[in-house]
């Protein structure tokens, strides 16, 4: 395990933005912090390139702040405004081909096993919406259907954020955007029902209204993952300059959503409860 | 496991060690490699003329030879997760065909950009449409610039010998970049040939992820970010200019490969009869048929020559232009319809009226050396009609 992710070299270190040499000495390291504790470490460059508001750099800020074993854990993002939002991190993920993301996981954990079988490695697929629930969803689905020990995590903004604001799967109905000039005509893909018949041992749906509940979430998650089988959480990230609300409103967005489409949801295989209460315990 | 294996120096395997003939089929020569590869872990999704070789990768996995092993849901999933595995350090092999590499297409780049030493056979054939699960190497073309190594065997020999090889030069760290081992499916796939094997308890050295011009994606390297960050994503001359010099350095690296090629395969082409006026140039298994071509051609009393090109990428610029620098004519005969080797050495001769591009087969066929001899008749007349 190694908390150095992020070295400059030495001679042009002071030359870095401060906050990123906050980000280099500080960062979201602290296997006993958490979402508790914001404040007093440094999760994500605030100077990010993300738009006034962006609920998924929120989102991605507090799944930072909330990994149960930062050391050693691998982040497999892709292309979108989440993977923007991983490189103002400082977290060690990789990104490459747009809705690959679960099945690079799935290598991932696999070789990692193989390499490491008495040790923990979390392998943690964190991405939008359209990644998991459009261009991915036979790779997300057949992930969970194969029970591969890996957690993914959803950063939701109902849009294709990254591309100038057209409509994903998991968009509601009716909502007007690029390439539904109409209106979208079909229901939210129901991603969170899905991981639960496909073979999740535990799934979460919250959103950044609660950062608490995500950072339980996350924890379970990725705690479940190791030894259970896999695990999605859902997080709501509102995108204010898609769905034209003022940026300051976007955790008043997600408050009125999780009271009520978005309401907080989380389901536990009887396996996966039965491994939490004994991890607990041992804690 | 069938016995306990012994890893050894590559050269000891590869040049030193008795071998045995077997008459095996190409599929099976994958199997016989991949046993002595050691390899971590494969992937498989079926596509005609490729599955029988990964049914046998299964089997050795079952019979402990690799550590995991599954099916997965497509090809493009199947080289993300290669990827995915090739990431977290260990020595990975999967194969496709045709359609398969079509779909998977957008991973290869990734593959070669990420540095990753994969080692991947195409079985090649057909792809659609009209719909066809025969020979023909089209593919090939369409693989050119994506950045990884490529190896066009002719026979069951060369495949078995290509893709251990393929590990070594693969794996060299001035290199570090993705194989393709090539095979034109079912001719060398479903044939059976007696081949030359070495002993099968023993195999390579583990891959030595430390030994990378790239860190592994472990959590235990540090420091650990390079091309994942979108500095490379940026509309700035910055930005650009990392990515332009990352992609030259995977260029470079396929470049340095050349020395390796030369060591471990004699060479990235093979000359018979170099004095020759006349050549047939080929690669895969239109080799074979140019060489039965030769051999009627020479009882003629042709002054005809024969290369067969091994490596694909790097191409052999300088070998080529070498080896053709007296000859008046290059028939370059093809299993596919776009005609790639032959724009490659247009390319790459001077003089390049020289070059017969054809005799092509697609859509199955064999090519009859008949075609080849009437190409080089049919150039000789125009040639000296032209006088
Ligand atoms: C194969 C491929 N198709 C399309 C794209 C273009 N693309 C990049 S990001 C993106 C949308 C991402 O949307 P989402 O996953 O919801 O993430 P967000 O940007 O909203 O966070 C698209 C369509 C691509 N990179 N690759
Ligand atoms: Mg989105």
């Amino acid at each position: 395990m190694s908390l150095r992710i992020l070295k400059p070299t030495a001679e042009f270190a002071d030359l870095l933005p401060k906050e990123y040499q906050e980000l280099v000495e500080n960062g979201p390291y602290h296997e006993q912090k958490g979402i508790s504790d914001l404040g007093t470490f440094k999760e994500i460059i605030e100077e990010h390139p993300h738009c006034a508001g962006c609920g998924v750099a929120l989102g991605v800020r507090l799944v930072a702040a909330s990994l149960p074993a930062p050391a050693d854990t691998l982040i497999i993002g892709t292309p979108g405004c989440s993977f923007f939002g991983l490189a103002q991190t400082a977290l060690n993920y990789s990104n490459t081909a747009f809705g690959n993301q679960n099945a690079v996981a799935s290598g991932l954990k696999r070789m990692l096993k193989i390499r490491y079988p008495d040790r923990n490695k979390d392998v943690v697929v964190l991405v939008g919406d359209g990644g998991i629930a459009d261009i991915g969803l036979d790779m997300t689905l057949h992930s969970w259907l194969r029970r591969e020990n890996i957690t993914t995590i959803m950063v939701d903004n109902e849009v294709y954020g990254n591309t100038g604001g057209q409509e994903s799967g998991m968009t509601k109905e009716g909502q007007v955007l690029n390439m539904a000039p109409e209106g979208k005509k079909f229901p939210k893909i129901p991603v969170f029902e899905l991981a639960r018949t496909s073979g999740c041992a535990y799934g979460a749906r919250v959103t950044v209204a609660s950062p608490r509940k995500i950072g339980e979430a996350v924890k379970k998650a990725i705690l479940v993952a190791r030894e259970v089988g896999p695990t999605y959480v859902q997080i709501y990230t509102p995108c204010p300059t898609n769905l034209k609300f003022p940026p300051d409103q976007t955790v008043k967005v997600a408050k009125d959503a999780e009271a009520g489409y978005y309401s907080f949801e989380e389901f536990i295989s009887p396996e996966a409860q039965e491994y939490m209460q004994k991890t607990t315990k041992a804690v | 496991m069938d016995r306990v294996q012994r890893p050894v120096e590559a050269s000891q395997l590869l040049f030193e060690s008795e071998r045995a003939p077997a008459f095996i089929t190409g599929s099976e020569a994958v199997m016989e490699a991949i046993k002595r590869a050691n390899v971590d872990m494969a992937i498989a999704y079926p596509i005609t003329p490729q599955s029988e070789s990964m049914h046998l990768i299964g089997d050795l996995y079952a019979k402990g030879y690799l550590k995991d092993y599954y099916r997965a849901e497509n090809e493009f999933a199947v080289m993300a997760a290669i990827h995915g595995a090739s990431l977290g350090g260990g020595r990975v092999f999967t194969a496709t065909s045709g359609p398969g590499t079509l779909r998977a297409m957008e991973m290869f780049p990734v593959w070669a950009g990420s540095r990753q030493p994969i080692v991947c056979a195409f079985m090649c054939r057909g792809v659609s449409l009209p719909p066809s699960i025969q020979p023909e190497n089209i593919e090939m073309g369409m693989l050119l610039d994506t950045g990884m190594l490529m190896l066009h065997a002719e026979n069951v020999q060369d495949f078995f010998d290509m893709l251990l090889k393929a590990y070594l030069i693969a794996e060299k760290p001035d290199v570090h970049l993705p194989v393709g081992v090539f095979v034109d499916g079912f001719f060398v796939t479903h044939t059976r040939e007696t081949v030359m094997l070495p002993p099968d308890d023993l195999k390579l050295l583990p891959y030595d992820p430390e030994n990378s011009p790239v860190p592994v994606f472990d959590m235990e390297t540090p420091p650990m970010r390079i091309t994942r960050d979108p500095l490379l994503n940026k509309s700035n001359f910055i930005s650009y200019a990392a990515n332009a010099s990352w992609h030259q350095e995977v260029l470079a690296a396929a470049e340095r490969a050349r020395k390796h090629l030369a060591q471990y395969l004699g060479g990235l082409l093979e000359v018979e009869n170099p004095n020759a006026k006349i050549f047939i140039a080929a690669s895969g298994t239109a080799v074979s048929q140019g060489r039965e071509a030769l051999k009627d051609l020479l009882d003629a009393g042709l002054d005809v020559g024969l290369i067969k090109i091994k490596s694909i990428r790097p191409f052999p610029v300088n070998e080529l232009q070498e080896a053709t620098k007296n000859a008046e004519l290059i028939v370059v005969p093809e299993f596919n319809a776009g005609g790639w080797l032959a724009k490659e050495i247009k390319a790459t001769l001077n003089e390049n009226n020289r070059v017969v591009a054809g005799p092509r087969v697609f859509g199955g066929m064999t090519i009859p050396k008949e075609l080849i001899i009437s190409e080089i008749h049919n150039a000789l007349n125009r040639q000296n009609q032209r006088l």
